[in-house]
Order: C-alpha cells, then structure tokens, then sequence
C-alpha cells in the first residue's frame, strides 16, 4: 500500500497541491513531492491530476463473506441506575443500520439495580442484554471493559455503536483495543454501504473543518462512537417486542486494580449542558467575571443551561465544565443563544448542529453569523437585559 | 519514578483557514506545535520527577520534524527523548499508533507511569491513550487534574467527571491522560537549552521497537479513510435589525413562532 508518482508523467503542474486536505504537496524541481507522514490515501491528489501521474496503491478489502459476525449493538450506558438519552438516540440510528443490514438490534447494559430497562426496547431493541452486578456502581471502569469484550466476544455482533460521553470516550476505546479491531471516535454521519456490508463512519476532524468517512474493513465488530444529541431518538413505542436476556457477571474475570474513592459534585452547573434544550452561552465580548450573570439571567429566564466559549474558561471566570467546542463538549440543544462569542472554529466545532442558533455580537464580520439562524448585531449590554425582561414577562 | 511522555506534533490549528474560493486548508506559514495537551502532561512528568526523583522520558512517533518538538521538550524539563520514525509508520490509525507507542514503551524498561493528554488537536479522537493502556495491559485513567499521591506503588488521583470531580486510585505502572487545569507548563530554562542542544535523540524505526509490519502504519490500521470533504456551512443568518428594543421583541416573536418558549 502507498502511493507513487510517475515522473515521466508529471508535469508539476500543481493540481494536486492545491486539493491535498492536508497540505503535504510540494513541488520540487518541477515535480511533485508527497509527505507520506499525515497521508491518509485519501485520494484527492490523484483524482485532480490530468496525467495520471500519481497511483493510490490502496487495498480496500471488503469483510469476509460468511463471516459469523450479525447484529447492531448499542451500549446502553447507565448513570447511577439512570439509562442515558445518547442510548436511546444511539437505538434510533442503530434501527436504520440494522434493517438495512436486515439485521437485530440490540442493546446491551451493564449496571445495578438500572431502572427503565424496557424503554431501550419501546426506543427501537429487539433484544435487551442485561448484566446486573452491584460492581458496576463501584465507579471503576474495568468491569465494564471486561464485560462488553467478553459478551461481544461470545455473541458476535458486526457492529457495536457507543455514546461519546466522558465514559464513553475512556472505556470503548479499551474494549477496541482488546478485542483488536478499528474504532472511529465522535461520529456525526453512520449508513451502510450495502455491497460491501460496510459501516461507513463520518467524522469531523481538524476542528471541524475536515470531514473524513472511515471504514473498519477486515476486523469485527465495527465500534464508532458518536456524540450525544447528534442522532435524534425516535418516538417511544411500548408495543414493540422484545427479548431480554439477562446475564451473570463473570465474577472470576475482574481484578479491580482501580477504585473510587470519592466523589466531589460540581455544584455550579444546575441544568446538565449536553442534556439541555436550551443553552446560554458567553464569551470574551462579556469583558468581565461578574458580566456573566447576563447570561445566568436570560438562562434562568429560559430554563436553560449556561455555558462558555474557551477564553472566559481561560480567564478563570467560569468553571471548565461549561466549556462548549472542541477542547470541551460538543453539544446540541434545540436552542443556542452566543453572547459575545465571535465564533472561532474550535468553538463552531461544539455547537454547529444545535436546532437553531442565534448569534449577539457587536462584530457584524463575526463568524458566528455564518453558523447563526437569527443574528443580532449590537451591545449585548443593552439587547440581553431586554431580552431577559421580556422573556420573563412573556 | 520511570516516566514516559508521549507527545505529537500537531499543526497550529488555531490559525487553519478555509481558502473560500478553492475550499481547502490553507496552511501555508502554519507552524507545527506540540499538542497543547501533551505539554501538560510533559510538564506533569517533570513535577512527578521533581517531587519524586526518577527520570522523564519522551517519545513521539513522527516524522523526522517532530525531532524539534522532543528537543523542546528536554529544554523543559526531560531527560531523554526518542522519536519513533519509519516510513512504515505512515498512515496509522488509533490502533496502529497504539500498538507502536505500546512496543516502544515495552523498550524503556522499567516504566513506572505513562503520561498522555487527552486528545490531540487534529486527530481529537483522545482514543490513543486508552488503546495504549490495554497494549501494555496495565490500569487506565482518563482526565486527570491532580496527582494527589504516589505511594507503595499506588497512584491516587483527582480527575475529571461530567458533574464534578472523582479521587481514583491505581496500581502502578499505569497509564493517565490529563486535561488543562492539571498544571501550567513551564517556559524552557537557560540549563535546559544548553541540554536540549547537544542531546542525543535516537529514532527507532519499527525493528528497533520489535514491531510487526503488518501491525504498523496504514498496514496495521484496522480503519481505513475512504473519503475526505469539506462540511458545507450554508446556513446564513437572518439579521435583526434596528434598535436594542426592537431586536429583542423580534428575537422574542421568533423564538414563539418556532415554539421555542
């Protein structure tokens, strides 16, 4: 596998320079030149060259036929005994997966005492795997890597979907790397390419100005992670029918070499950000720490939740936790209100699916008025008070 | 204390912009730097050593630039550093990259803990650090903002949960990943540079570490990108107008038509 150039017919002409995503073409003495370091093959040098000058040597090779892997399973991740909406909405894309593939869908939990079982199945699961053992609500993440890799293991599913939540993104990539097959992290796009029997998984990356589609050809089950409140769950149906199958935790399995040992709640967040439908959020045009009550007021109006873009994150105004973009959550309400936020691509890169957005920014030139439904240009000092008035009076 | 850092290089992304007209990445004069998050957990490494003793030791797999960024990084506080570069690395995923890192930290003997940030700022996946714990099989914990205790082969931790903070303990060696508030790294020191300039940086290729071809690189990678775009920003925003009074009740009247209060 690689990539070659024919010198003979290059004529260095530059087309390919300009398209490489990545911008590792060059042109030395007339010819092209490829960093291979940062290729990913993706091919759009070769597609842009008019002289057939440059070969993609790259082995797609489709999965096994008779391959004994079936089924869509999603990780049904439970938080103190609670199930997790990214669960439910995981369910609705895993549906459309598994009927294309004429396939099950499954979900799998593994917790104590988990309340709501059923709704995984009123949300689209036509089996239910359940492992309840009092060591899932110890905090410690191995048990559940051993577990999910032990039943994945013995059941055999082709694809194998999880919320990218914190836990999400610490735990799935350990059942990955154990069971020694791909997975691809935030997935904002899942369909199947059914020819090949393929999931394909598309992804931002580059802080959202890149979007890669990435397959996990050979190795079984497919596992993407994907964000939560980027798939939209379907409606409840408590008729549909279902299996439930419960399973004893492989005591002799786990050694426990990690344990909680306390537990200090964040008592500044009152509504959870990634699960809020209406979210407030300030940035750097607030100027300073006390300017963020602005936002605590028309997020109180709202009944929404309050958050930030990363510069008053870095002044120490306002805790971390509340960081919405790339380097903090990737959210998506129904409603998103920027204040002061100018809209630097890392910060897009968190909220840009959101329902709908309005942007109010003093800066008619500001980018968040690309990404924005309804923009208002003038002194967030004057419209935001008015407008939490308003909304409190309406 | 044995420790390992590991560290990539990563375009400055705060500077990426789309060239409107060609809707590519312009990255003509974009600097490489080291990923913001693996500065922190360099400059964790140096604390740990200093409260402790031991050694840091970086490792970065790369091309041969990134031999700048492990020089940096010895002017800051690390003893050693060793890139790992072979044509055949080209091309890994998370997996690939994993299982490389994994066998170059089997060569650094006696590792007590290795450290990684959280996710990188191109690739943001922040996989590699969990892949790596299992390649070594040893403990895993993510999101770490303090280093509370290293003790009788134990690390007891402060980290990072979605709604507040957790104390976490493990069994050394182990593998962390931190986040920002863990520290603020330090600037190079006058000792550090004259180090820095006439340290030896070794580069293992992938038989120096005893890593399968067939394991490494593109090769190895169980994924595979098939296709790369650009996302479309379409969506143009209705403007507002007039005064404060007047945009608020029209924001106001918007919000009610699309049942949004």
């Amino acid at each position: 596998m690689g990539i070659s150039i024919d010198k003979e017919k290059c004529t260095g002409c530059g087309s390919c320079r300009e398209v490489c995503p990545f911008g590792l073409i060059d042109i030395i003495d007339d010819k092209v030149n490829i960093k291979i370091e940062g290729c990913t093959l993706c091919g759009a040098c070769s597609d842009s060259c008019s002289f057939e000058a440059i070969r993609i040597e790259k082995e797609i090779e489709k999965a096994l036929s008779g391959d004994d892997h079936h089924g869509v399973w999603v990780f049904a991740e439970q938080s103190r005994g609670e199930i997790r909406s990214v669960a439910y909405e995981l369910l609705a894309k895993g549906k459309e997966l598994a009927t294309t593939l004429n396939a099950s869908l499954s979900a799998v939990c593994l917790g104590h005492n988990v309340t709501n079982i059923t709704q995984l199945a009123a949300f689209g699961a036509d089996k239910i795997y359940v492992v309840d053992d009092a060591v899932f609500a110890d905090g410690s993440e191995d048990p559940y890597v051993t577990e999910l890799v032990r039943l994945v293991k013995q059941y055999k599913p082709e694809i194998v979907l999880a919320g990218a939540t914190p836990f999400g993104r610490s735990f799935f990539p350990r059942v990955a790397a154990q069971l020694s097959t791909g997975l691809t992290a935030d997935c904002t796009g899942l369909d199947i390419d059914i020819a090949k029997r393929l999931l394909r998984q598309t992804r931002p990356t580059f802080g959202g100005n890149i979007m890669a589609t990435i397959i996990c050809p050979v190795k079984r089950p497919q596992m993407a992670t994907v964000r939560p409140r980027v798939f939209k769950k379907n409606r409840p149906d408590a008729s549909h029918n279902f299996e439930l199958i419960r399973i004893d935790f492989n005591k002799e399995s786990v050694t426990l070499k990690t344990r909680l040992l306390n537990f200090i709640a964040d008592l500044t967040e009152r509504v959870k950000l990634e699960d809020a439908d209406i979210v407030v959020a300030g940035g750097r045009g607030l100027g300073k720490p006390e300017n963020f009550q602005l936002i605590r007021d028309l997020a109180a109006a709202l009944n929404g939740a309050v958050a930030s873009s990363r510069p008053p994150v870095d002044e120490g105004w306002i805790p971390y936790s509340h960081q919405v973009g790339q380097t903090g959550k990737t959210i998506c309400p129904k409603l998103y209100i920027a204040v002061g936020i100018s809209g630097a691509v890392q910060h897009l890169a968190g909220m840009q699916t959101s329902d709908c957005i309005i942007a109010i920014n003093d800066d008619p030139n500001a980018p968040i008025f690309q990404v924005a439904t309804y923009g208002i240009v003038g002194d967030l000092f004057k419209v935001v008070p008015l407008l939490t008035e308003k909304l409190k009076n309406a | 204390m044995n420790i390992v850092v590991c560290l990539k290089q990563v375009p400055g992304t705060t500077e990426v912009k789309i060239d409107p007209l060609k809707n590519t990445l312009i990255r003509q004069g974009i600097k490489s730097i080291v990923n913001p998050f693996d500065a922190y957990a360099l400059e964790e490494g140096v604390r740990l050593k200093e409260r402790y003793t031991g050694k840091v030791t970086t490792i970065s797999m790369g091309p041969p630039q990134a031999l700048d960024m492990l020089r940096d990084a010895i002017s800051t506080g690390a003893d050693e550093s060793v890139l790992l570069s072979d044509m055949a690395f080209a091309g890994a995923d998370t997996w690939a990259t994993a299982y490389t890192l994994g066998k170059a930290v089997r060569k650094i003997n006696n590792f007590d803990l290795v450290i990684c940030g959280r996710q990188t700022l191109d690739g943001d996946t922040g996989q590699v650090g969990p892949e790596l714990a299992e390649m070594l099989g040893i403990p895993f914990i993510a999101y770490v903002s303090k280093v509370e205790e290293i003790k009788d082969g134990k690390i007891r931790v402060q980290r990072m949960a979605e709604d507040g903070y957790e104390t976490i303990e493990t069994t050394l060696p182990a593998v962390i990943t931190v986040v920002k508030e863990i520290n603020t790294p330090r600037l190079p020191s006058f000792r550090g540079m004259t180090k820095a300039k006439t340290a030896q940086i070794p580069t293992w290729k992938a038989e120096d570490i005893g890593a399968e071809k067939e394991n490494v690189g593109l090769t190895g990678s169980a994924t595979q990108v098939v296709k790369i775009f650009f996302p479309q920003r379409v969506q143009k925003a209705e403007m507002l107008k007039g005064d404060a009074e007047t945009q608020a009740n029209a924001l106001v009247a918007k919000l009610r038509e699309a049942k949004l209060i």
